[in-house]
């Protein structure tokens, strides 16, 4: 029997499967993230792991299964909203031209975050959690390292408080000291509220650290 | 003003030899430029001997059935090239691409028939027929020009495009920049041909009065008159293209659909 709605996990998936030409890339596959996971998503290369943080979000369609939020399935107008509440940063996350500030501030031009970014300060403080100084907002993301450019999409999902984050090698691009930085900030974003994260991860080390919930490991699932 | 001189077939020869020694110039140099420009050479006289005498014989007949058949004809072949010259291009563009330009060009030539000119029939083919091909032949190069900006915009930038999504965007939002782009680059020859157009260029239906025999003012306003048009159906053609294959390309839950399921083969 399904729970109440109002205890249901933010984001289940249930029995989803994705299928290109040639077969299942995975299925029969299982989610459930409730308020304070910190899951952790492990394979091979080649094993869909991205594919599953896009199905998640619903940049791509399940082949067979349904993602349901709080519940309820994701009705297509709903689409925006719901991928704004569970958030897909993609390990090389979009930067426009402009600077450092204009790409925290990409969002905003779309109606669904009207009004939810200011310039109170938090992506400073965030930026400096992470290692960057102010001046960092004034950088042209054009000269960015692939590093850099992972912390700039991590920061602008935090900024927009969603619900889920869907992280995909979120440290893939940076050193040991960032990597520890990104872990701490991103498990204390987690204990701080009705929240929980998806965390791909080659590194088994990373894996033990930061995983408190459900683990999901498509190299054994197919 | 009205008697012109005639040019007869032997007296092209004259025209052609300066193209020949063109060709000769290119095979001495080796500038690889000869096949092509004979190859485009002989399919223009091909093309143009033969709607000579499709012309002449649907204005000698004169019924409206014939005219409309062959506008239809006119339409779908310009519907069908323009896609063709893209570089990215899915099946089901070209049934969007003529249903836009036959209708968008009927639409204007009707208006301008039916409105400005009025001749009697108003299918009078010695006007419908070359309003409609200019128009035709204008919008082929704007819908080809947009379409491939936006398909190229889109789908070979499609991270960026999903970048948006996965940041709450709804599909107009991720699409919006790129189908400007494809208006404007699909509206940069018309644009750029009315800023100099009377200074740089003489107008080729304008000279082609001229040389018939019209007054230059009467020329002049029916090249007014037909670079307006010109200009309604380029953008009506390049924006209604442009947002068909948006519908198709963006699903209804704000997904950007795989090249794949588009039928495109990306390298």
């Amino acid at each position: 029997m399904a729970p109440p709605v109002d205890q249901a996990p933010i984001l289940t998936a249930e029995n989803i499967g994705c299928r290109l030409d040639n077969g299942w890339i995975w299925r029969e596959l299982d989610v459930n993230l409730a308020a304070g996971d910190r899951a952790v998503l492990t394979g091979p290369s080649g094993t869909g792991k991205s594919l599953l943080l896009r199905t998640l979000c619903g940049l791509d369609c399940p082949d067979e299964g349904r993602v349901h939020h709080r519940g309820h399935p994701v009705l297509d107008q709903d689409r925006p909203r719901f991928r704004a509440r569970v958030m897909y940063v993609q390990q090389q996350p979009v930067l426009i031209p402009g600077t450092v500030q204009e790409n925290l501030e990409l969002p905003l031009r779309f109606d669904i975050n009207a009004g939810r970014i200011t310039g109170d300060g938090t992506a400073a403080a965030l930026l400096s959690r992470l290692g960057k100084s102010v001046e960092f907002l004034g950088q042209r993301a054009s000269v960015l390292s692939g590093g850099e450019g992972q912390i700039v999409g991590l920061v602008r999902a935090l900024l927009l408080e969603p619900e889920v984050l869907l992280l995909d090698e979120p440290t893939a691009h940076l050193d040991a000291e960032a990597t520890e930085c990104v872990e701490k900030v991103v498990l204390e974003w987690v204990d701080a509220g009705d929240r929980a994260v998806l965390w791909t991860s080659h590194d088994q080390a990373q894996v033990q650290r930061v995983r408190r919930g459900p683990s999901i490991d498509l190299g054994s699932a197919s | 003003m009205n008697a012109y001189i005639d040019v007869s077939w032997p007296s092209l020869l004259i025209a052609a030899s300066l193209l020949i020694a063109n060709l000769v110039l290119s095979a001495v140099l080796r500038l690889g430029m000869g096949r092509r420009l004979l190859v485009a050479g002989t399919r223009m006289v091909v093309q143009l001997v033969l709607l000579g005498l499709v012309l002449e014989w649907v204005f000698d007949s004169a019924n409206g059935p014939a005219v409309l058949v062959l506008g239809l004809l006119m339409g779908v072949v310009a519907g069908v090239t323009a896609v063709r010259r893209t570089s990215i291009r899915f099946p089901a563009a070209y049934l969007d691409s003529v249903v836009v330009i036959v209708t968008t060009a009927f639409l204007v030539t009707g208006v301008s028939v039916l409105g400005i000119l009025r001749p009697t029939p108003l299918w009078d083919p010695q006007y419908v027929i070359p309003l409609l091909g200019m128009l035709l032949g204008n919008a082929l190069t704007g819908i080809s020009l947009g379409l491939d900006r936006f398909l190229t915009g889109v789908l070979r930038d499609r991270t960026r495009v999903e970048g948006f999504l996965a940041l709450g965007a709804t599909r107009w939002e991720a699409a919006r920049d790129e189908v400007r782009e494809a208006l404007r680059v699909g509206l940069i020859p018309t644009v750029n041909s009315m800023l100099v157009m009377g200074i740089v260029s003489l107008p080729g239906m304008m000279t082609g009065q001229i040389l018939a025999g019209a007054a230059p003012g009467d020329a002049v306003r029916y090249q007014i008159m037909i670079v307006f048009m010109i200009a309604a159906t380029v953008s009506t053609a390049t924006f209604g293209v442009t947002m068909l294959a948006y519908g198709r390309i963006f699903t209804s839950d704000h997904r950007l659909r795989s090249a794949g399921a588009l039928g495109i083969e990306l390298d």
